[in-house]
């Protein structure tokens, strides 16, 4: 192989005149993390209610939320964006298509939905789990204490359900700073377009990537060792099963 | 005199299997009524139908005069004036014993954070477990949990107290400890249905002794009248096995 190594590439000045390659990699990186962070928080937010409707005893609820994880979880995180982006601004009436389409960072907020929303399908079915995985005493202590519905969720199912949760929502969490990468189809100059950027117009692909992947490492290993921290803290005294259990990713 | 809780012609069907055929019983206040038979006779149905946790067909059950199957009932309301205890005792484990007691009466009553915890600290002292108060339940024995449990109903001042098997789940040394909880209890006047096996207890406190088989109330006899001369055959065949130890 003839390649031509050139590792201060990353201290010239890039095609936009202003910034280092260096730089551009960290303006990367940032759009990663604030995509992610609103995309996750979305995520959790969709994710817990629709994780909630699917364990009430009302029909209605149930089928509701099923059809939701159906149609988010079944189709492509690719098909979604585009759908997001190219195709929900014809749909709508000319003047908000419009709008739509001539937002500054549209591709951003697009992603930001568009990754949220397919990651709370896989947090609902998570929550989903957890709470079936409590005992139905807890249910009807709470309800016999004379409780509402939605204060046994909120006082006592939930946030027993959040902390059984911790290690597989440490997974999404990395999920979702994963496939924020794919929100650079729709042009978010996120870490991984920055990447591919830098490499076009340097030719330095091994060197763009190396750094990357670096950085990808990087970010989830320290997501990863904060999750572990707010574990310890969220660890039940006396209580089996929450003493720092393995993480997947 | 009025019944606190008064059961008539109560029916309950899962699906096509009935599970409760035409019960009926009236429960005084201050009155201790224990319910007993074999597993699977419907006994904990029948006590969850008691304040709604269980819906049924066919019947109608009144608790304080409040009709627990009508659909305009607030039964939230209703459930917090009567206290059950479980079997497996589901206190919250992510709450420390004294938010355990507390938190129903700040979110359910209304109470303030001072009258709750007053109350909390009290009856914790009354089950004998003033000292485990900032302690969570997994650090506690099963027979220190329940008792906690019955002090968590206690905490709302319940009109009358339902217990589910209360003491199934104990090991024996930690049997004792629960139901002399419950004496107490009886002794001091509270309406209570006791289901459980616990014959001893039966003899000692409960004024009356329901005993169910299959999804029937078979009897609903004066506690001395049932032990010395059960009317029924189902009845006295079930004594047999378990008073034999």
């Amino acid at each position: 192989m003839n390649y031509h190594w050139n590792w201060s590439i990353f201290w010239e000045l890039s095609p936009d005149g202003t910034h280092t390659y260096f730089a551009t990699l960290m303006l990367g990186t940032a759009w990663t993390l604030i995509t992610s962070a609103c995309a996750f928080t979305i995520a959790l937010v969709f994710g817990s209610i629709v994780g909630v409707l699917r364990t009430t005893p009302y029909s209605w609820a149930m089928r509701l939320g099923s059809l939701y994880v159906d149609v988010f979880r079944n189709v492509p995180l690719l098909v979604q964006m585009f759908l997001w982006y190219f195709v929900l601004p014809e749909l709508l009436p000319q003047a908000l298509g419009d709008w739509l389409k001539q937002l500054s960072d549209a591709s951003f907020y697009t992603a930001v939905v568009a990754l949220g929303l397919y990651m709370s399908a896989r947090i609902a079915e998570q929550i989903r789990a957890g709470i079936l995985s409590l005992p139905r005493g807890q249910r009807l202590a709470s309800l016999a204490l004379g409780m509402t519905l939605p204060q046994a969720y909120a006082y006592v199912l939930l946030p027993m359900t959040y902390r059984i949760l911790l290690p597989p929502l440490t997974s999404e969490l990395l999920n979702t700073i994963k496939n924020s990468a794919v929100a650079l189809t729709i042009g978010l100059m996120e870490l991984t377009a920055r990447a591919r950027a830098m490499q076009e117009f340097s030719f330095q692909v091994f060197e763009a990537f190396t750094a990357a992947t670096i950085i990808y490492i990087v970010i989830n290993m320290l997501v990863t060792f904060a999750m572990r921290m707010v574990e310890r803290r969220l660890t039940i005294p006396g209580y089996l099963g929450f003493k720092a259990p393995a993480v997947g990713h | 005199m009025s019944a606190m809780i008064d059961i008539a012609g109560l029916s309950k069907w899962y699906g096509a299997t009935q599970v409760l055929k035409d019960c009926s019983a009236a429960i005084a206040t201050a009155e201790v009524v224990v319910v007993c038979g074999p597993s699977g006779s419907g006994k904990s149905t029948l006590l969850k139908c008691v304040n709604g946790l269980e819906p049924f067909q066919q019947g109608r059950i009144s608790v304080d005069g409040v009709s627990v199957g009508d659909p305009k009932t607030n039964l939230p309301r209703l459930r917090a004036r009567i206290g059950m205890v479980f079997q497996h005792f589901e206190l919250f484990p992510h709450l420390s014993v004294r938010r355990n007691l507390t938190l129903p009466q700040i979110k359910v009553l209304r109470r303030s954070a001072d009258e709750a915890n007053a109350k909390a600290l009290r009856l914790l002292e009354r089950v004998g477990l003033s000292a485990y108060a900032d302690k969570f339940p997994g650090e506690l024995s099963g027979g220190q949990q329940q008792r906690v449990a019955i002090a968590r109903s206690l905490a709302m001042d319940p009109i009358a107290m339902l217990f589910d098997e209360p003491t199934s789940a104990l090991d024996p040394e930690m049997i004792q400890e629960v139901l002399d909880v419950m004496v107490g209890l009886a002794r001091d006047g509270m309406t209570m249905i006791v289901v459980t096996h616990e014959m001893g207890f039966a003899r000692k406190v409960a004024h009356r002794v329901v005993f169910m088989d299959k999804g029937e109330i078979v009897e609903n006899a004066p506690t001395a009248d049932f032990f010395e001369n059960p009317g029924s055959e189902r009845a006295r065949l079930f004594l047999s096995k378990i008073l034999q130890h």
